[in-house]
């Protein structure tokens, strides 16, 4: 009978892993803690595009300060997150309670669409407005999109406090930073995209950039994890928009870090509640926990709230720009935006083919 | 137990104070008021709301349709970040927005509705539902049409953009609570406005009750504590009834002195005839002793007729209504009623009147009454015949009594005619009172009493002012 029950059990394994939705990467569980009655656990079903590593210190502090809570973490791809939550919204069901992503721009769609649902707490109206939408997204999160490069190979003198100076290293003479500049494939990385389109706002500088990245043979590829290590190796000597929160939970020593003093970008990864969600409530109880002071301790110490000494350059406080979650977004949704902006990225690093 | 000032009178029966319904108008007013303002600002905050709101729509549907680009005959749309920065003042609002080809198919964005009227008008505000995926939202939409005529692309392209109407209703909530709160505060000052203006214009009246509570009540002098002029009219009435109050308490009290004078003489000598009569053992003198008391007391009698007749003048000349009156009639009646043949029996009295009637504007029984004394005057100190008669006189009505006597002498006509003459009550006579009572009735009616010794004999006559009127 046991035997029976095990080989079922590990039949089942396998069946169950190939039976994961496309874009569902990975799955954790936290709480209830043990000895809870069975009917006072609240089940809440997180999807996230964060790693569960990453967020599993907040995760932890919240089952802890929830005992009866039974969160099941499922860690997405962000299309794949996207995907799932449109379509179900759509079909007119939520299958989880709560999504948190770092493509702000498409959960700022799935709002636009009706597919959230509203929450407003004390914490949630102290966000800035930048950080909120309708009282149906929040942005919980302040990561920096930041230059990185390796301290061993780039002199002091050649570090770019901000981009013009970047704009005159791609153009040097000596062509020494040429194909040693990497940033995200837009085409592969949504948040690459985000920042990209990000930067499209800043008109003038976004053209030069392009401009630069062209002219000096600039390096698109994808992932965060990949173009860190990559310029931990040195294969890159500097590396443009990497999400600082990345970098600084590698603890890499060769890799040092500059938040562009013209303006620096900051993502806020935005959490929404999907209309009709059954634990709407233990969803709201993460919102308010993860905005308290407590949750916002955790998440910098974990690096996705950024510190204002994380950065090695000075920086003033106007060169600050969040990437608003907010209705302007739905333009970087636009198809022909995107294929306009893609058109261009492409012209201007296919020419040379990028490399693998 | 000292008291501060004179007790006020116990109240009348009083309606709501002034106060009340100066309140309860005000806030009856602002009720109304309110409500009309409210549905008005509602109204007009709607209208503001949709324009300004529709402004920023129109706007950003330009923006894009200025945005779109044709490259190798295809639209391309550069959407720009600006018609979303506009859309985003609305801060909490979704958007929707749809690029269509002249064909009707979608090239970018959501698939918004579009009414086939604003399609065939080729643009336009409609309001319809925001679907979306799930929530259903009210929404306001714009469509422009963007028209291009180029070798490899030709046709209108429509851009719709929508927007769900949070920012708007809340704007026009927003102007309407405005409102109502500047018409409560309003409110709340005219009330208390109201309150205060009637407790000013009340307080005048407050101190005059005070002021009439306080009067001596023999002070019938008119009131002149300053009023406003809407309630002079108040204390005019007033003072005009304490003015007529005092001219009958005056005539009450001549009466009352009058009276006692003309009465106490003849009583006294009624009196010491009695106790004559009663000690007189001779009964040949104690009978013509009777016979005096008889006379006297007939002549007190009559007295005393004179005195209630003037009594009746007096009071009549102030109250009774003012009538058209004949004359010839009052002349006429005189004769008829044959009164003096009781004073004078055995004389006849000639009546002289005309075909025309003699109008006057009097009290018919006042003038009959002047009338008889007129005659008994005459009939007791005139000599020869008497003739009574009425007629217009120098434009002037005429009632006189005429006899063939000279009259009385210079000085007794000088004093006959006053308010009593003690002369004649102490003679037990009653002329003086006869001739002040014709002579009262004549000045009540605007008239007087003319008392013209001559020749030809005296004549005593009312003369009246002639009224138009007929009868």
């Amino acid at each position: 009978m046991i035997r029976a029950l095990l080989c079922a059990l590990l039949l089942a394994q396998p069946v169950a892993a190939q039976e994961l939705p496309p874009g569902l990467e990975d799955m954790a569980q936290f709480g209830p803690a043990p000895g809870q009655p069975a009917e006072a656990v609240q089940p809440l079903r997180l999807r996230s595009t964060t790693d569960i590593d990453v967020l599993r210190p907040a995760m932890q502090a919240f089952a802890a300060r929830h005992p009866e809570m039974s969160v099941t973490y499922e860690q997405w791809s962000s299309n794949g997150l996207y995907e799932v939550t449109r379509r179900e919204c759509a079909a007119g069901h939520a299958g989880a309670d709560a999504a948190f992503s770092s493509a702000v721009d498409q959960l700022v769609e799935l709002v636009d669409l009706g597919c959230a649902e509203p929450y407003r707490s004390a914490l949630t109206a102290a966000l800035p407005d930048s950080r909120r939408w309708r009282d149906e997204i929040w942005g919980l999160t302040r990561e920096p999109a930041v230059i990185i490069y390796n301290a061993r190979l780039v002199p002091p003198e050649d570090v770019p406090r901000d981009r013009f100076a970047l704009l005159d290293l791609m153009r040097r003479p000596d062509r020494r930073y040429d194909g040693r500049i990497a940033t995200y494939d837009i085409s592969r990385s949504g948040l690459g995209y985000l920042f990209a389109f990000a930067d499209s706002l800043e008109a003038s500088t976004f053209g030069a950039l392009l401009e630069g990245f062209g002219r000096s043979q600039a390096v698109a590829t994808c992932c965060s994890a990949e173009i860190i290590d990559a310029v931990a190796r040195g294969e890159y000597l500097m590396a443009y928009n990497v999400l600082g929160s990345y970098v600084e939970e590698r603890h890499l020593p060769d890799v040092a870090t500059v938040w562009p003093s013209d303006y620096t970008l900051f993502l806020s990864r935005a959490y929404m509640i999907p209309r009709g969600a059954r634990g709407a409530a233990a969803a709201q109880e993460l919102l308010d926990f993860l905005l308290s002071t407590e949750g916002q301790q955790v998440l910098t110490r974990i690096g996705l709230v950024a510190r204002e000494d994380a950065a090695e350059a000075g920086r003033h406080d106007s060169a600050e720009r969040p990437i608003r979650t907010g209705p302007v977004l739905l333009v970087a949704r636009d198809t022909h935006k995107a294929t306009a902006l893609l058109r261009r990225w492409r012209e201007t690093f296919v020419e040379r083919g990028a490399r693998p | 137990m000292t008291e501060a000032g004179p007790a006020l009178p116990a109240p009348v029966a009083a309606t709501r104070s002034l106060k009340s319904r100066v309140v309860r108008a005000v806030l009856s007013l602002l009720v109304v008021g309110g409500i009309v303002m409210a549905l008005a600002a509602f109204a007009y905050g709607r209208v503001a709301a949709r324009a300004s709101y529709d402004r920023l729509l129109l706007g950003a549907a330009n923006e894009i349709a200025g945005a779109i680009t044709i490259s190798g005959g295809v639209p391309l749309v550069d959407l720009p970040t600006a018609a979303f920065q506009l859309l985003a003042l609305a801060p909490d609002d979704r958007i929707t927005y749809s690029v269509r080809s002249p064909g009707g198919q979608v090239i970018t964005g959501q698939d918004t509705p579009l009414p086939e009227t604003i399609r065939q008008a080729g643009g336009g505000f409609f309001d319809a539902e925001f679907t979306g995926l799930a929530a259903a939202e009210r929404a306001r939409f714009v469509t422009v049409p963007r028209r291009f005529a180029e070798r490899d692309f030709s046709g209108t392209i429509l851009v719709t953009v929508g927007q769900t109407l949070r920012a708007r209703n809340a704007m026009a909530l927003g102007l309407t609570r405005d409102a109502l709160i500047v018409l409560g505060f309003a409110g709340v000052l005219l009330i208390v406005l109201g309150a205060l203006v009637v407790e000013s214009a009340m307080r005048p009246l407050v101190g005059l009750a005070r002021d009439l509570a306080a009067r001596d009540p023999y002070d019938l002098t008119p009131i002149d504590t300053p009023v406003p002029a809407e309630v002079a009219g108040m204390i005019g009435a007033l003072n005009d009834f304490m003015r007529r109050l005092e001219r009958q308490i005056a005539s009450m009290r001549n009466l009352i002195s009058d009276s006692a004078h003309q009465l106490r003489t003849p009583v006294a000598a009624l009196r010491v005839q009695a106790e004559l009569a009663a000690e007189e053992t001779d009964p040949e003198i104690a009978r013509a002793t009777m016979v005096r008391i008889v006379r006297r007391s007939r002549s007190l009698g009559d007295l005393l007729d004179q005195m209630l007749s003037r009594a009746l003048v007096i009071h009549r000349t102030a109250e009774a209504r003012r009538v058209a009156v004949d004359l010839r009639d009052v002349a006429l009646a005189v004769i008829e009623t044959q009164d003096h043949a009781l004073i004078a029996p055995g004389r006849d009295v000639a009546l002289e009147i005309g075909a025309a009637p003699v109008m006057v504007l009097a009290d018919d029984l006042s003038l009959t009454e002047a009338a008889k004394n007129l005659l008994a005057n005459a009939l007791r100190h005139g000599a020869g015949a008497v003739r009574m008669g009425a007629e217009i006189e120098d434009g002037a009505a005429v009632l006189w009594v005429r006899d063939a006597g000279p009259g009385p002498d210079a000085a007794t006509l000088a004093r006959i005619g006053a308010r009593f003459e003690r002369n004649a009550a102490s003679r037990g006579r009653s002329a003086g009172l006869g001739l002040s009572i014709a002579r009262a009735v004549a000045e009540a009616f605007g008239g007087r009493l003319e008392l013209a010794p001559g020749p030809a004999g005296f004549r005593a006559a009312l003369i009246l002012p002639l009224s138009e009127e007929t009868p």
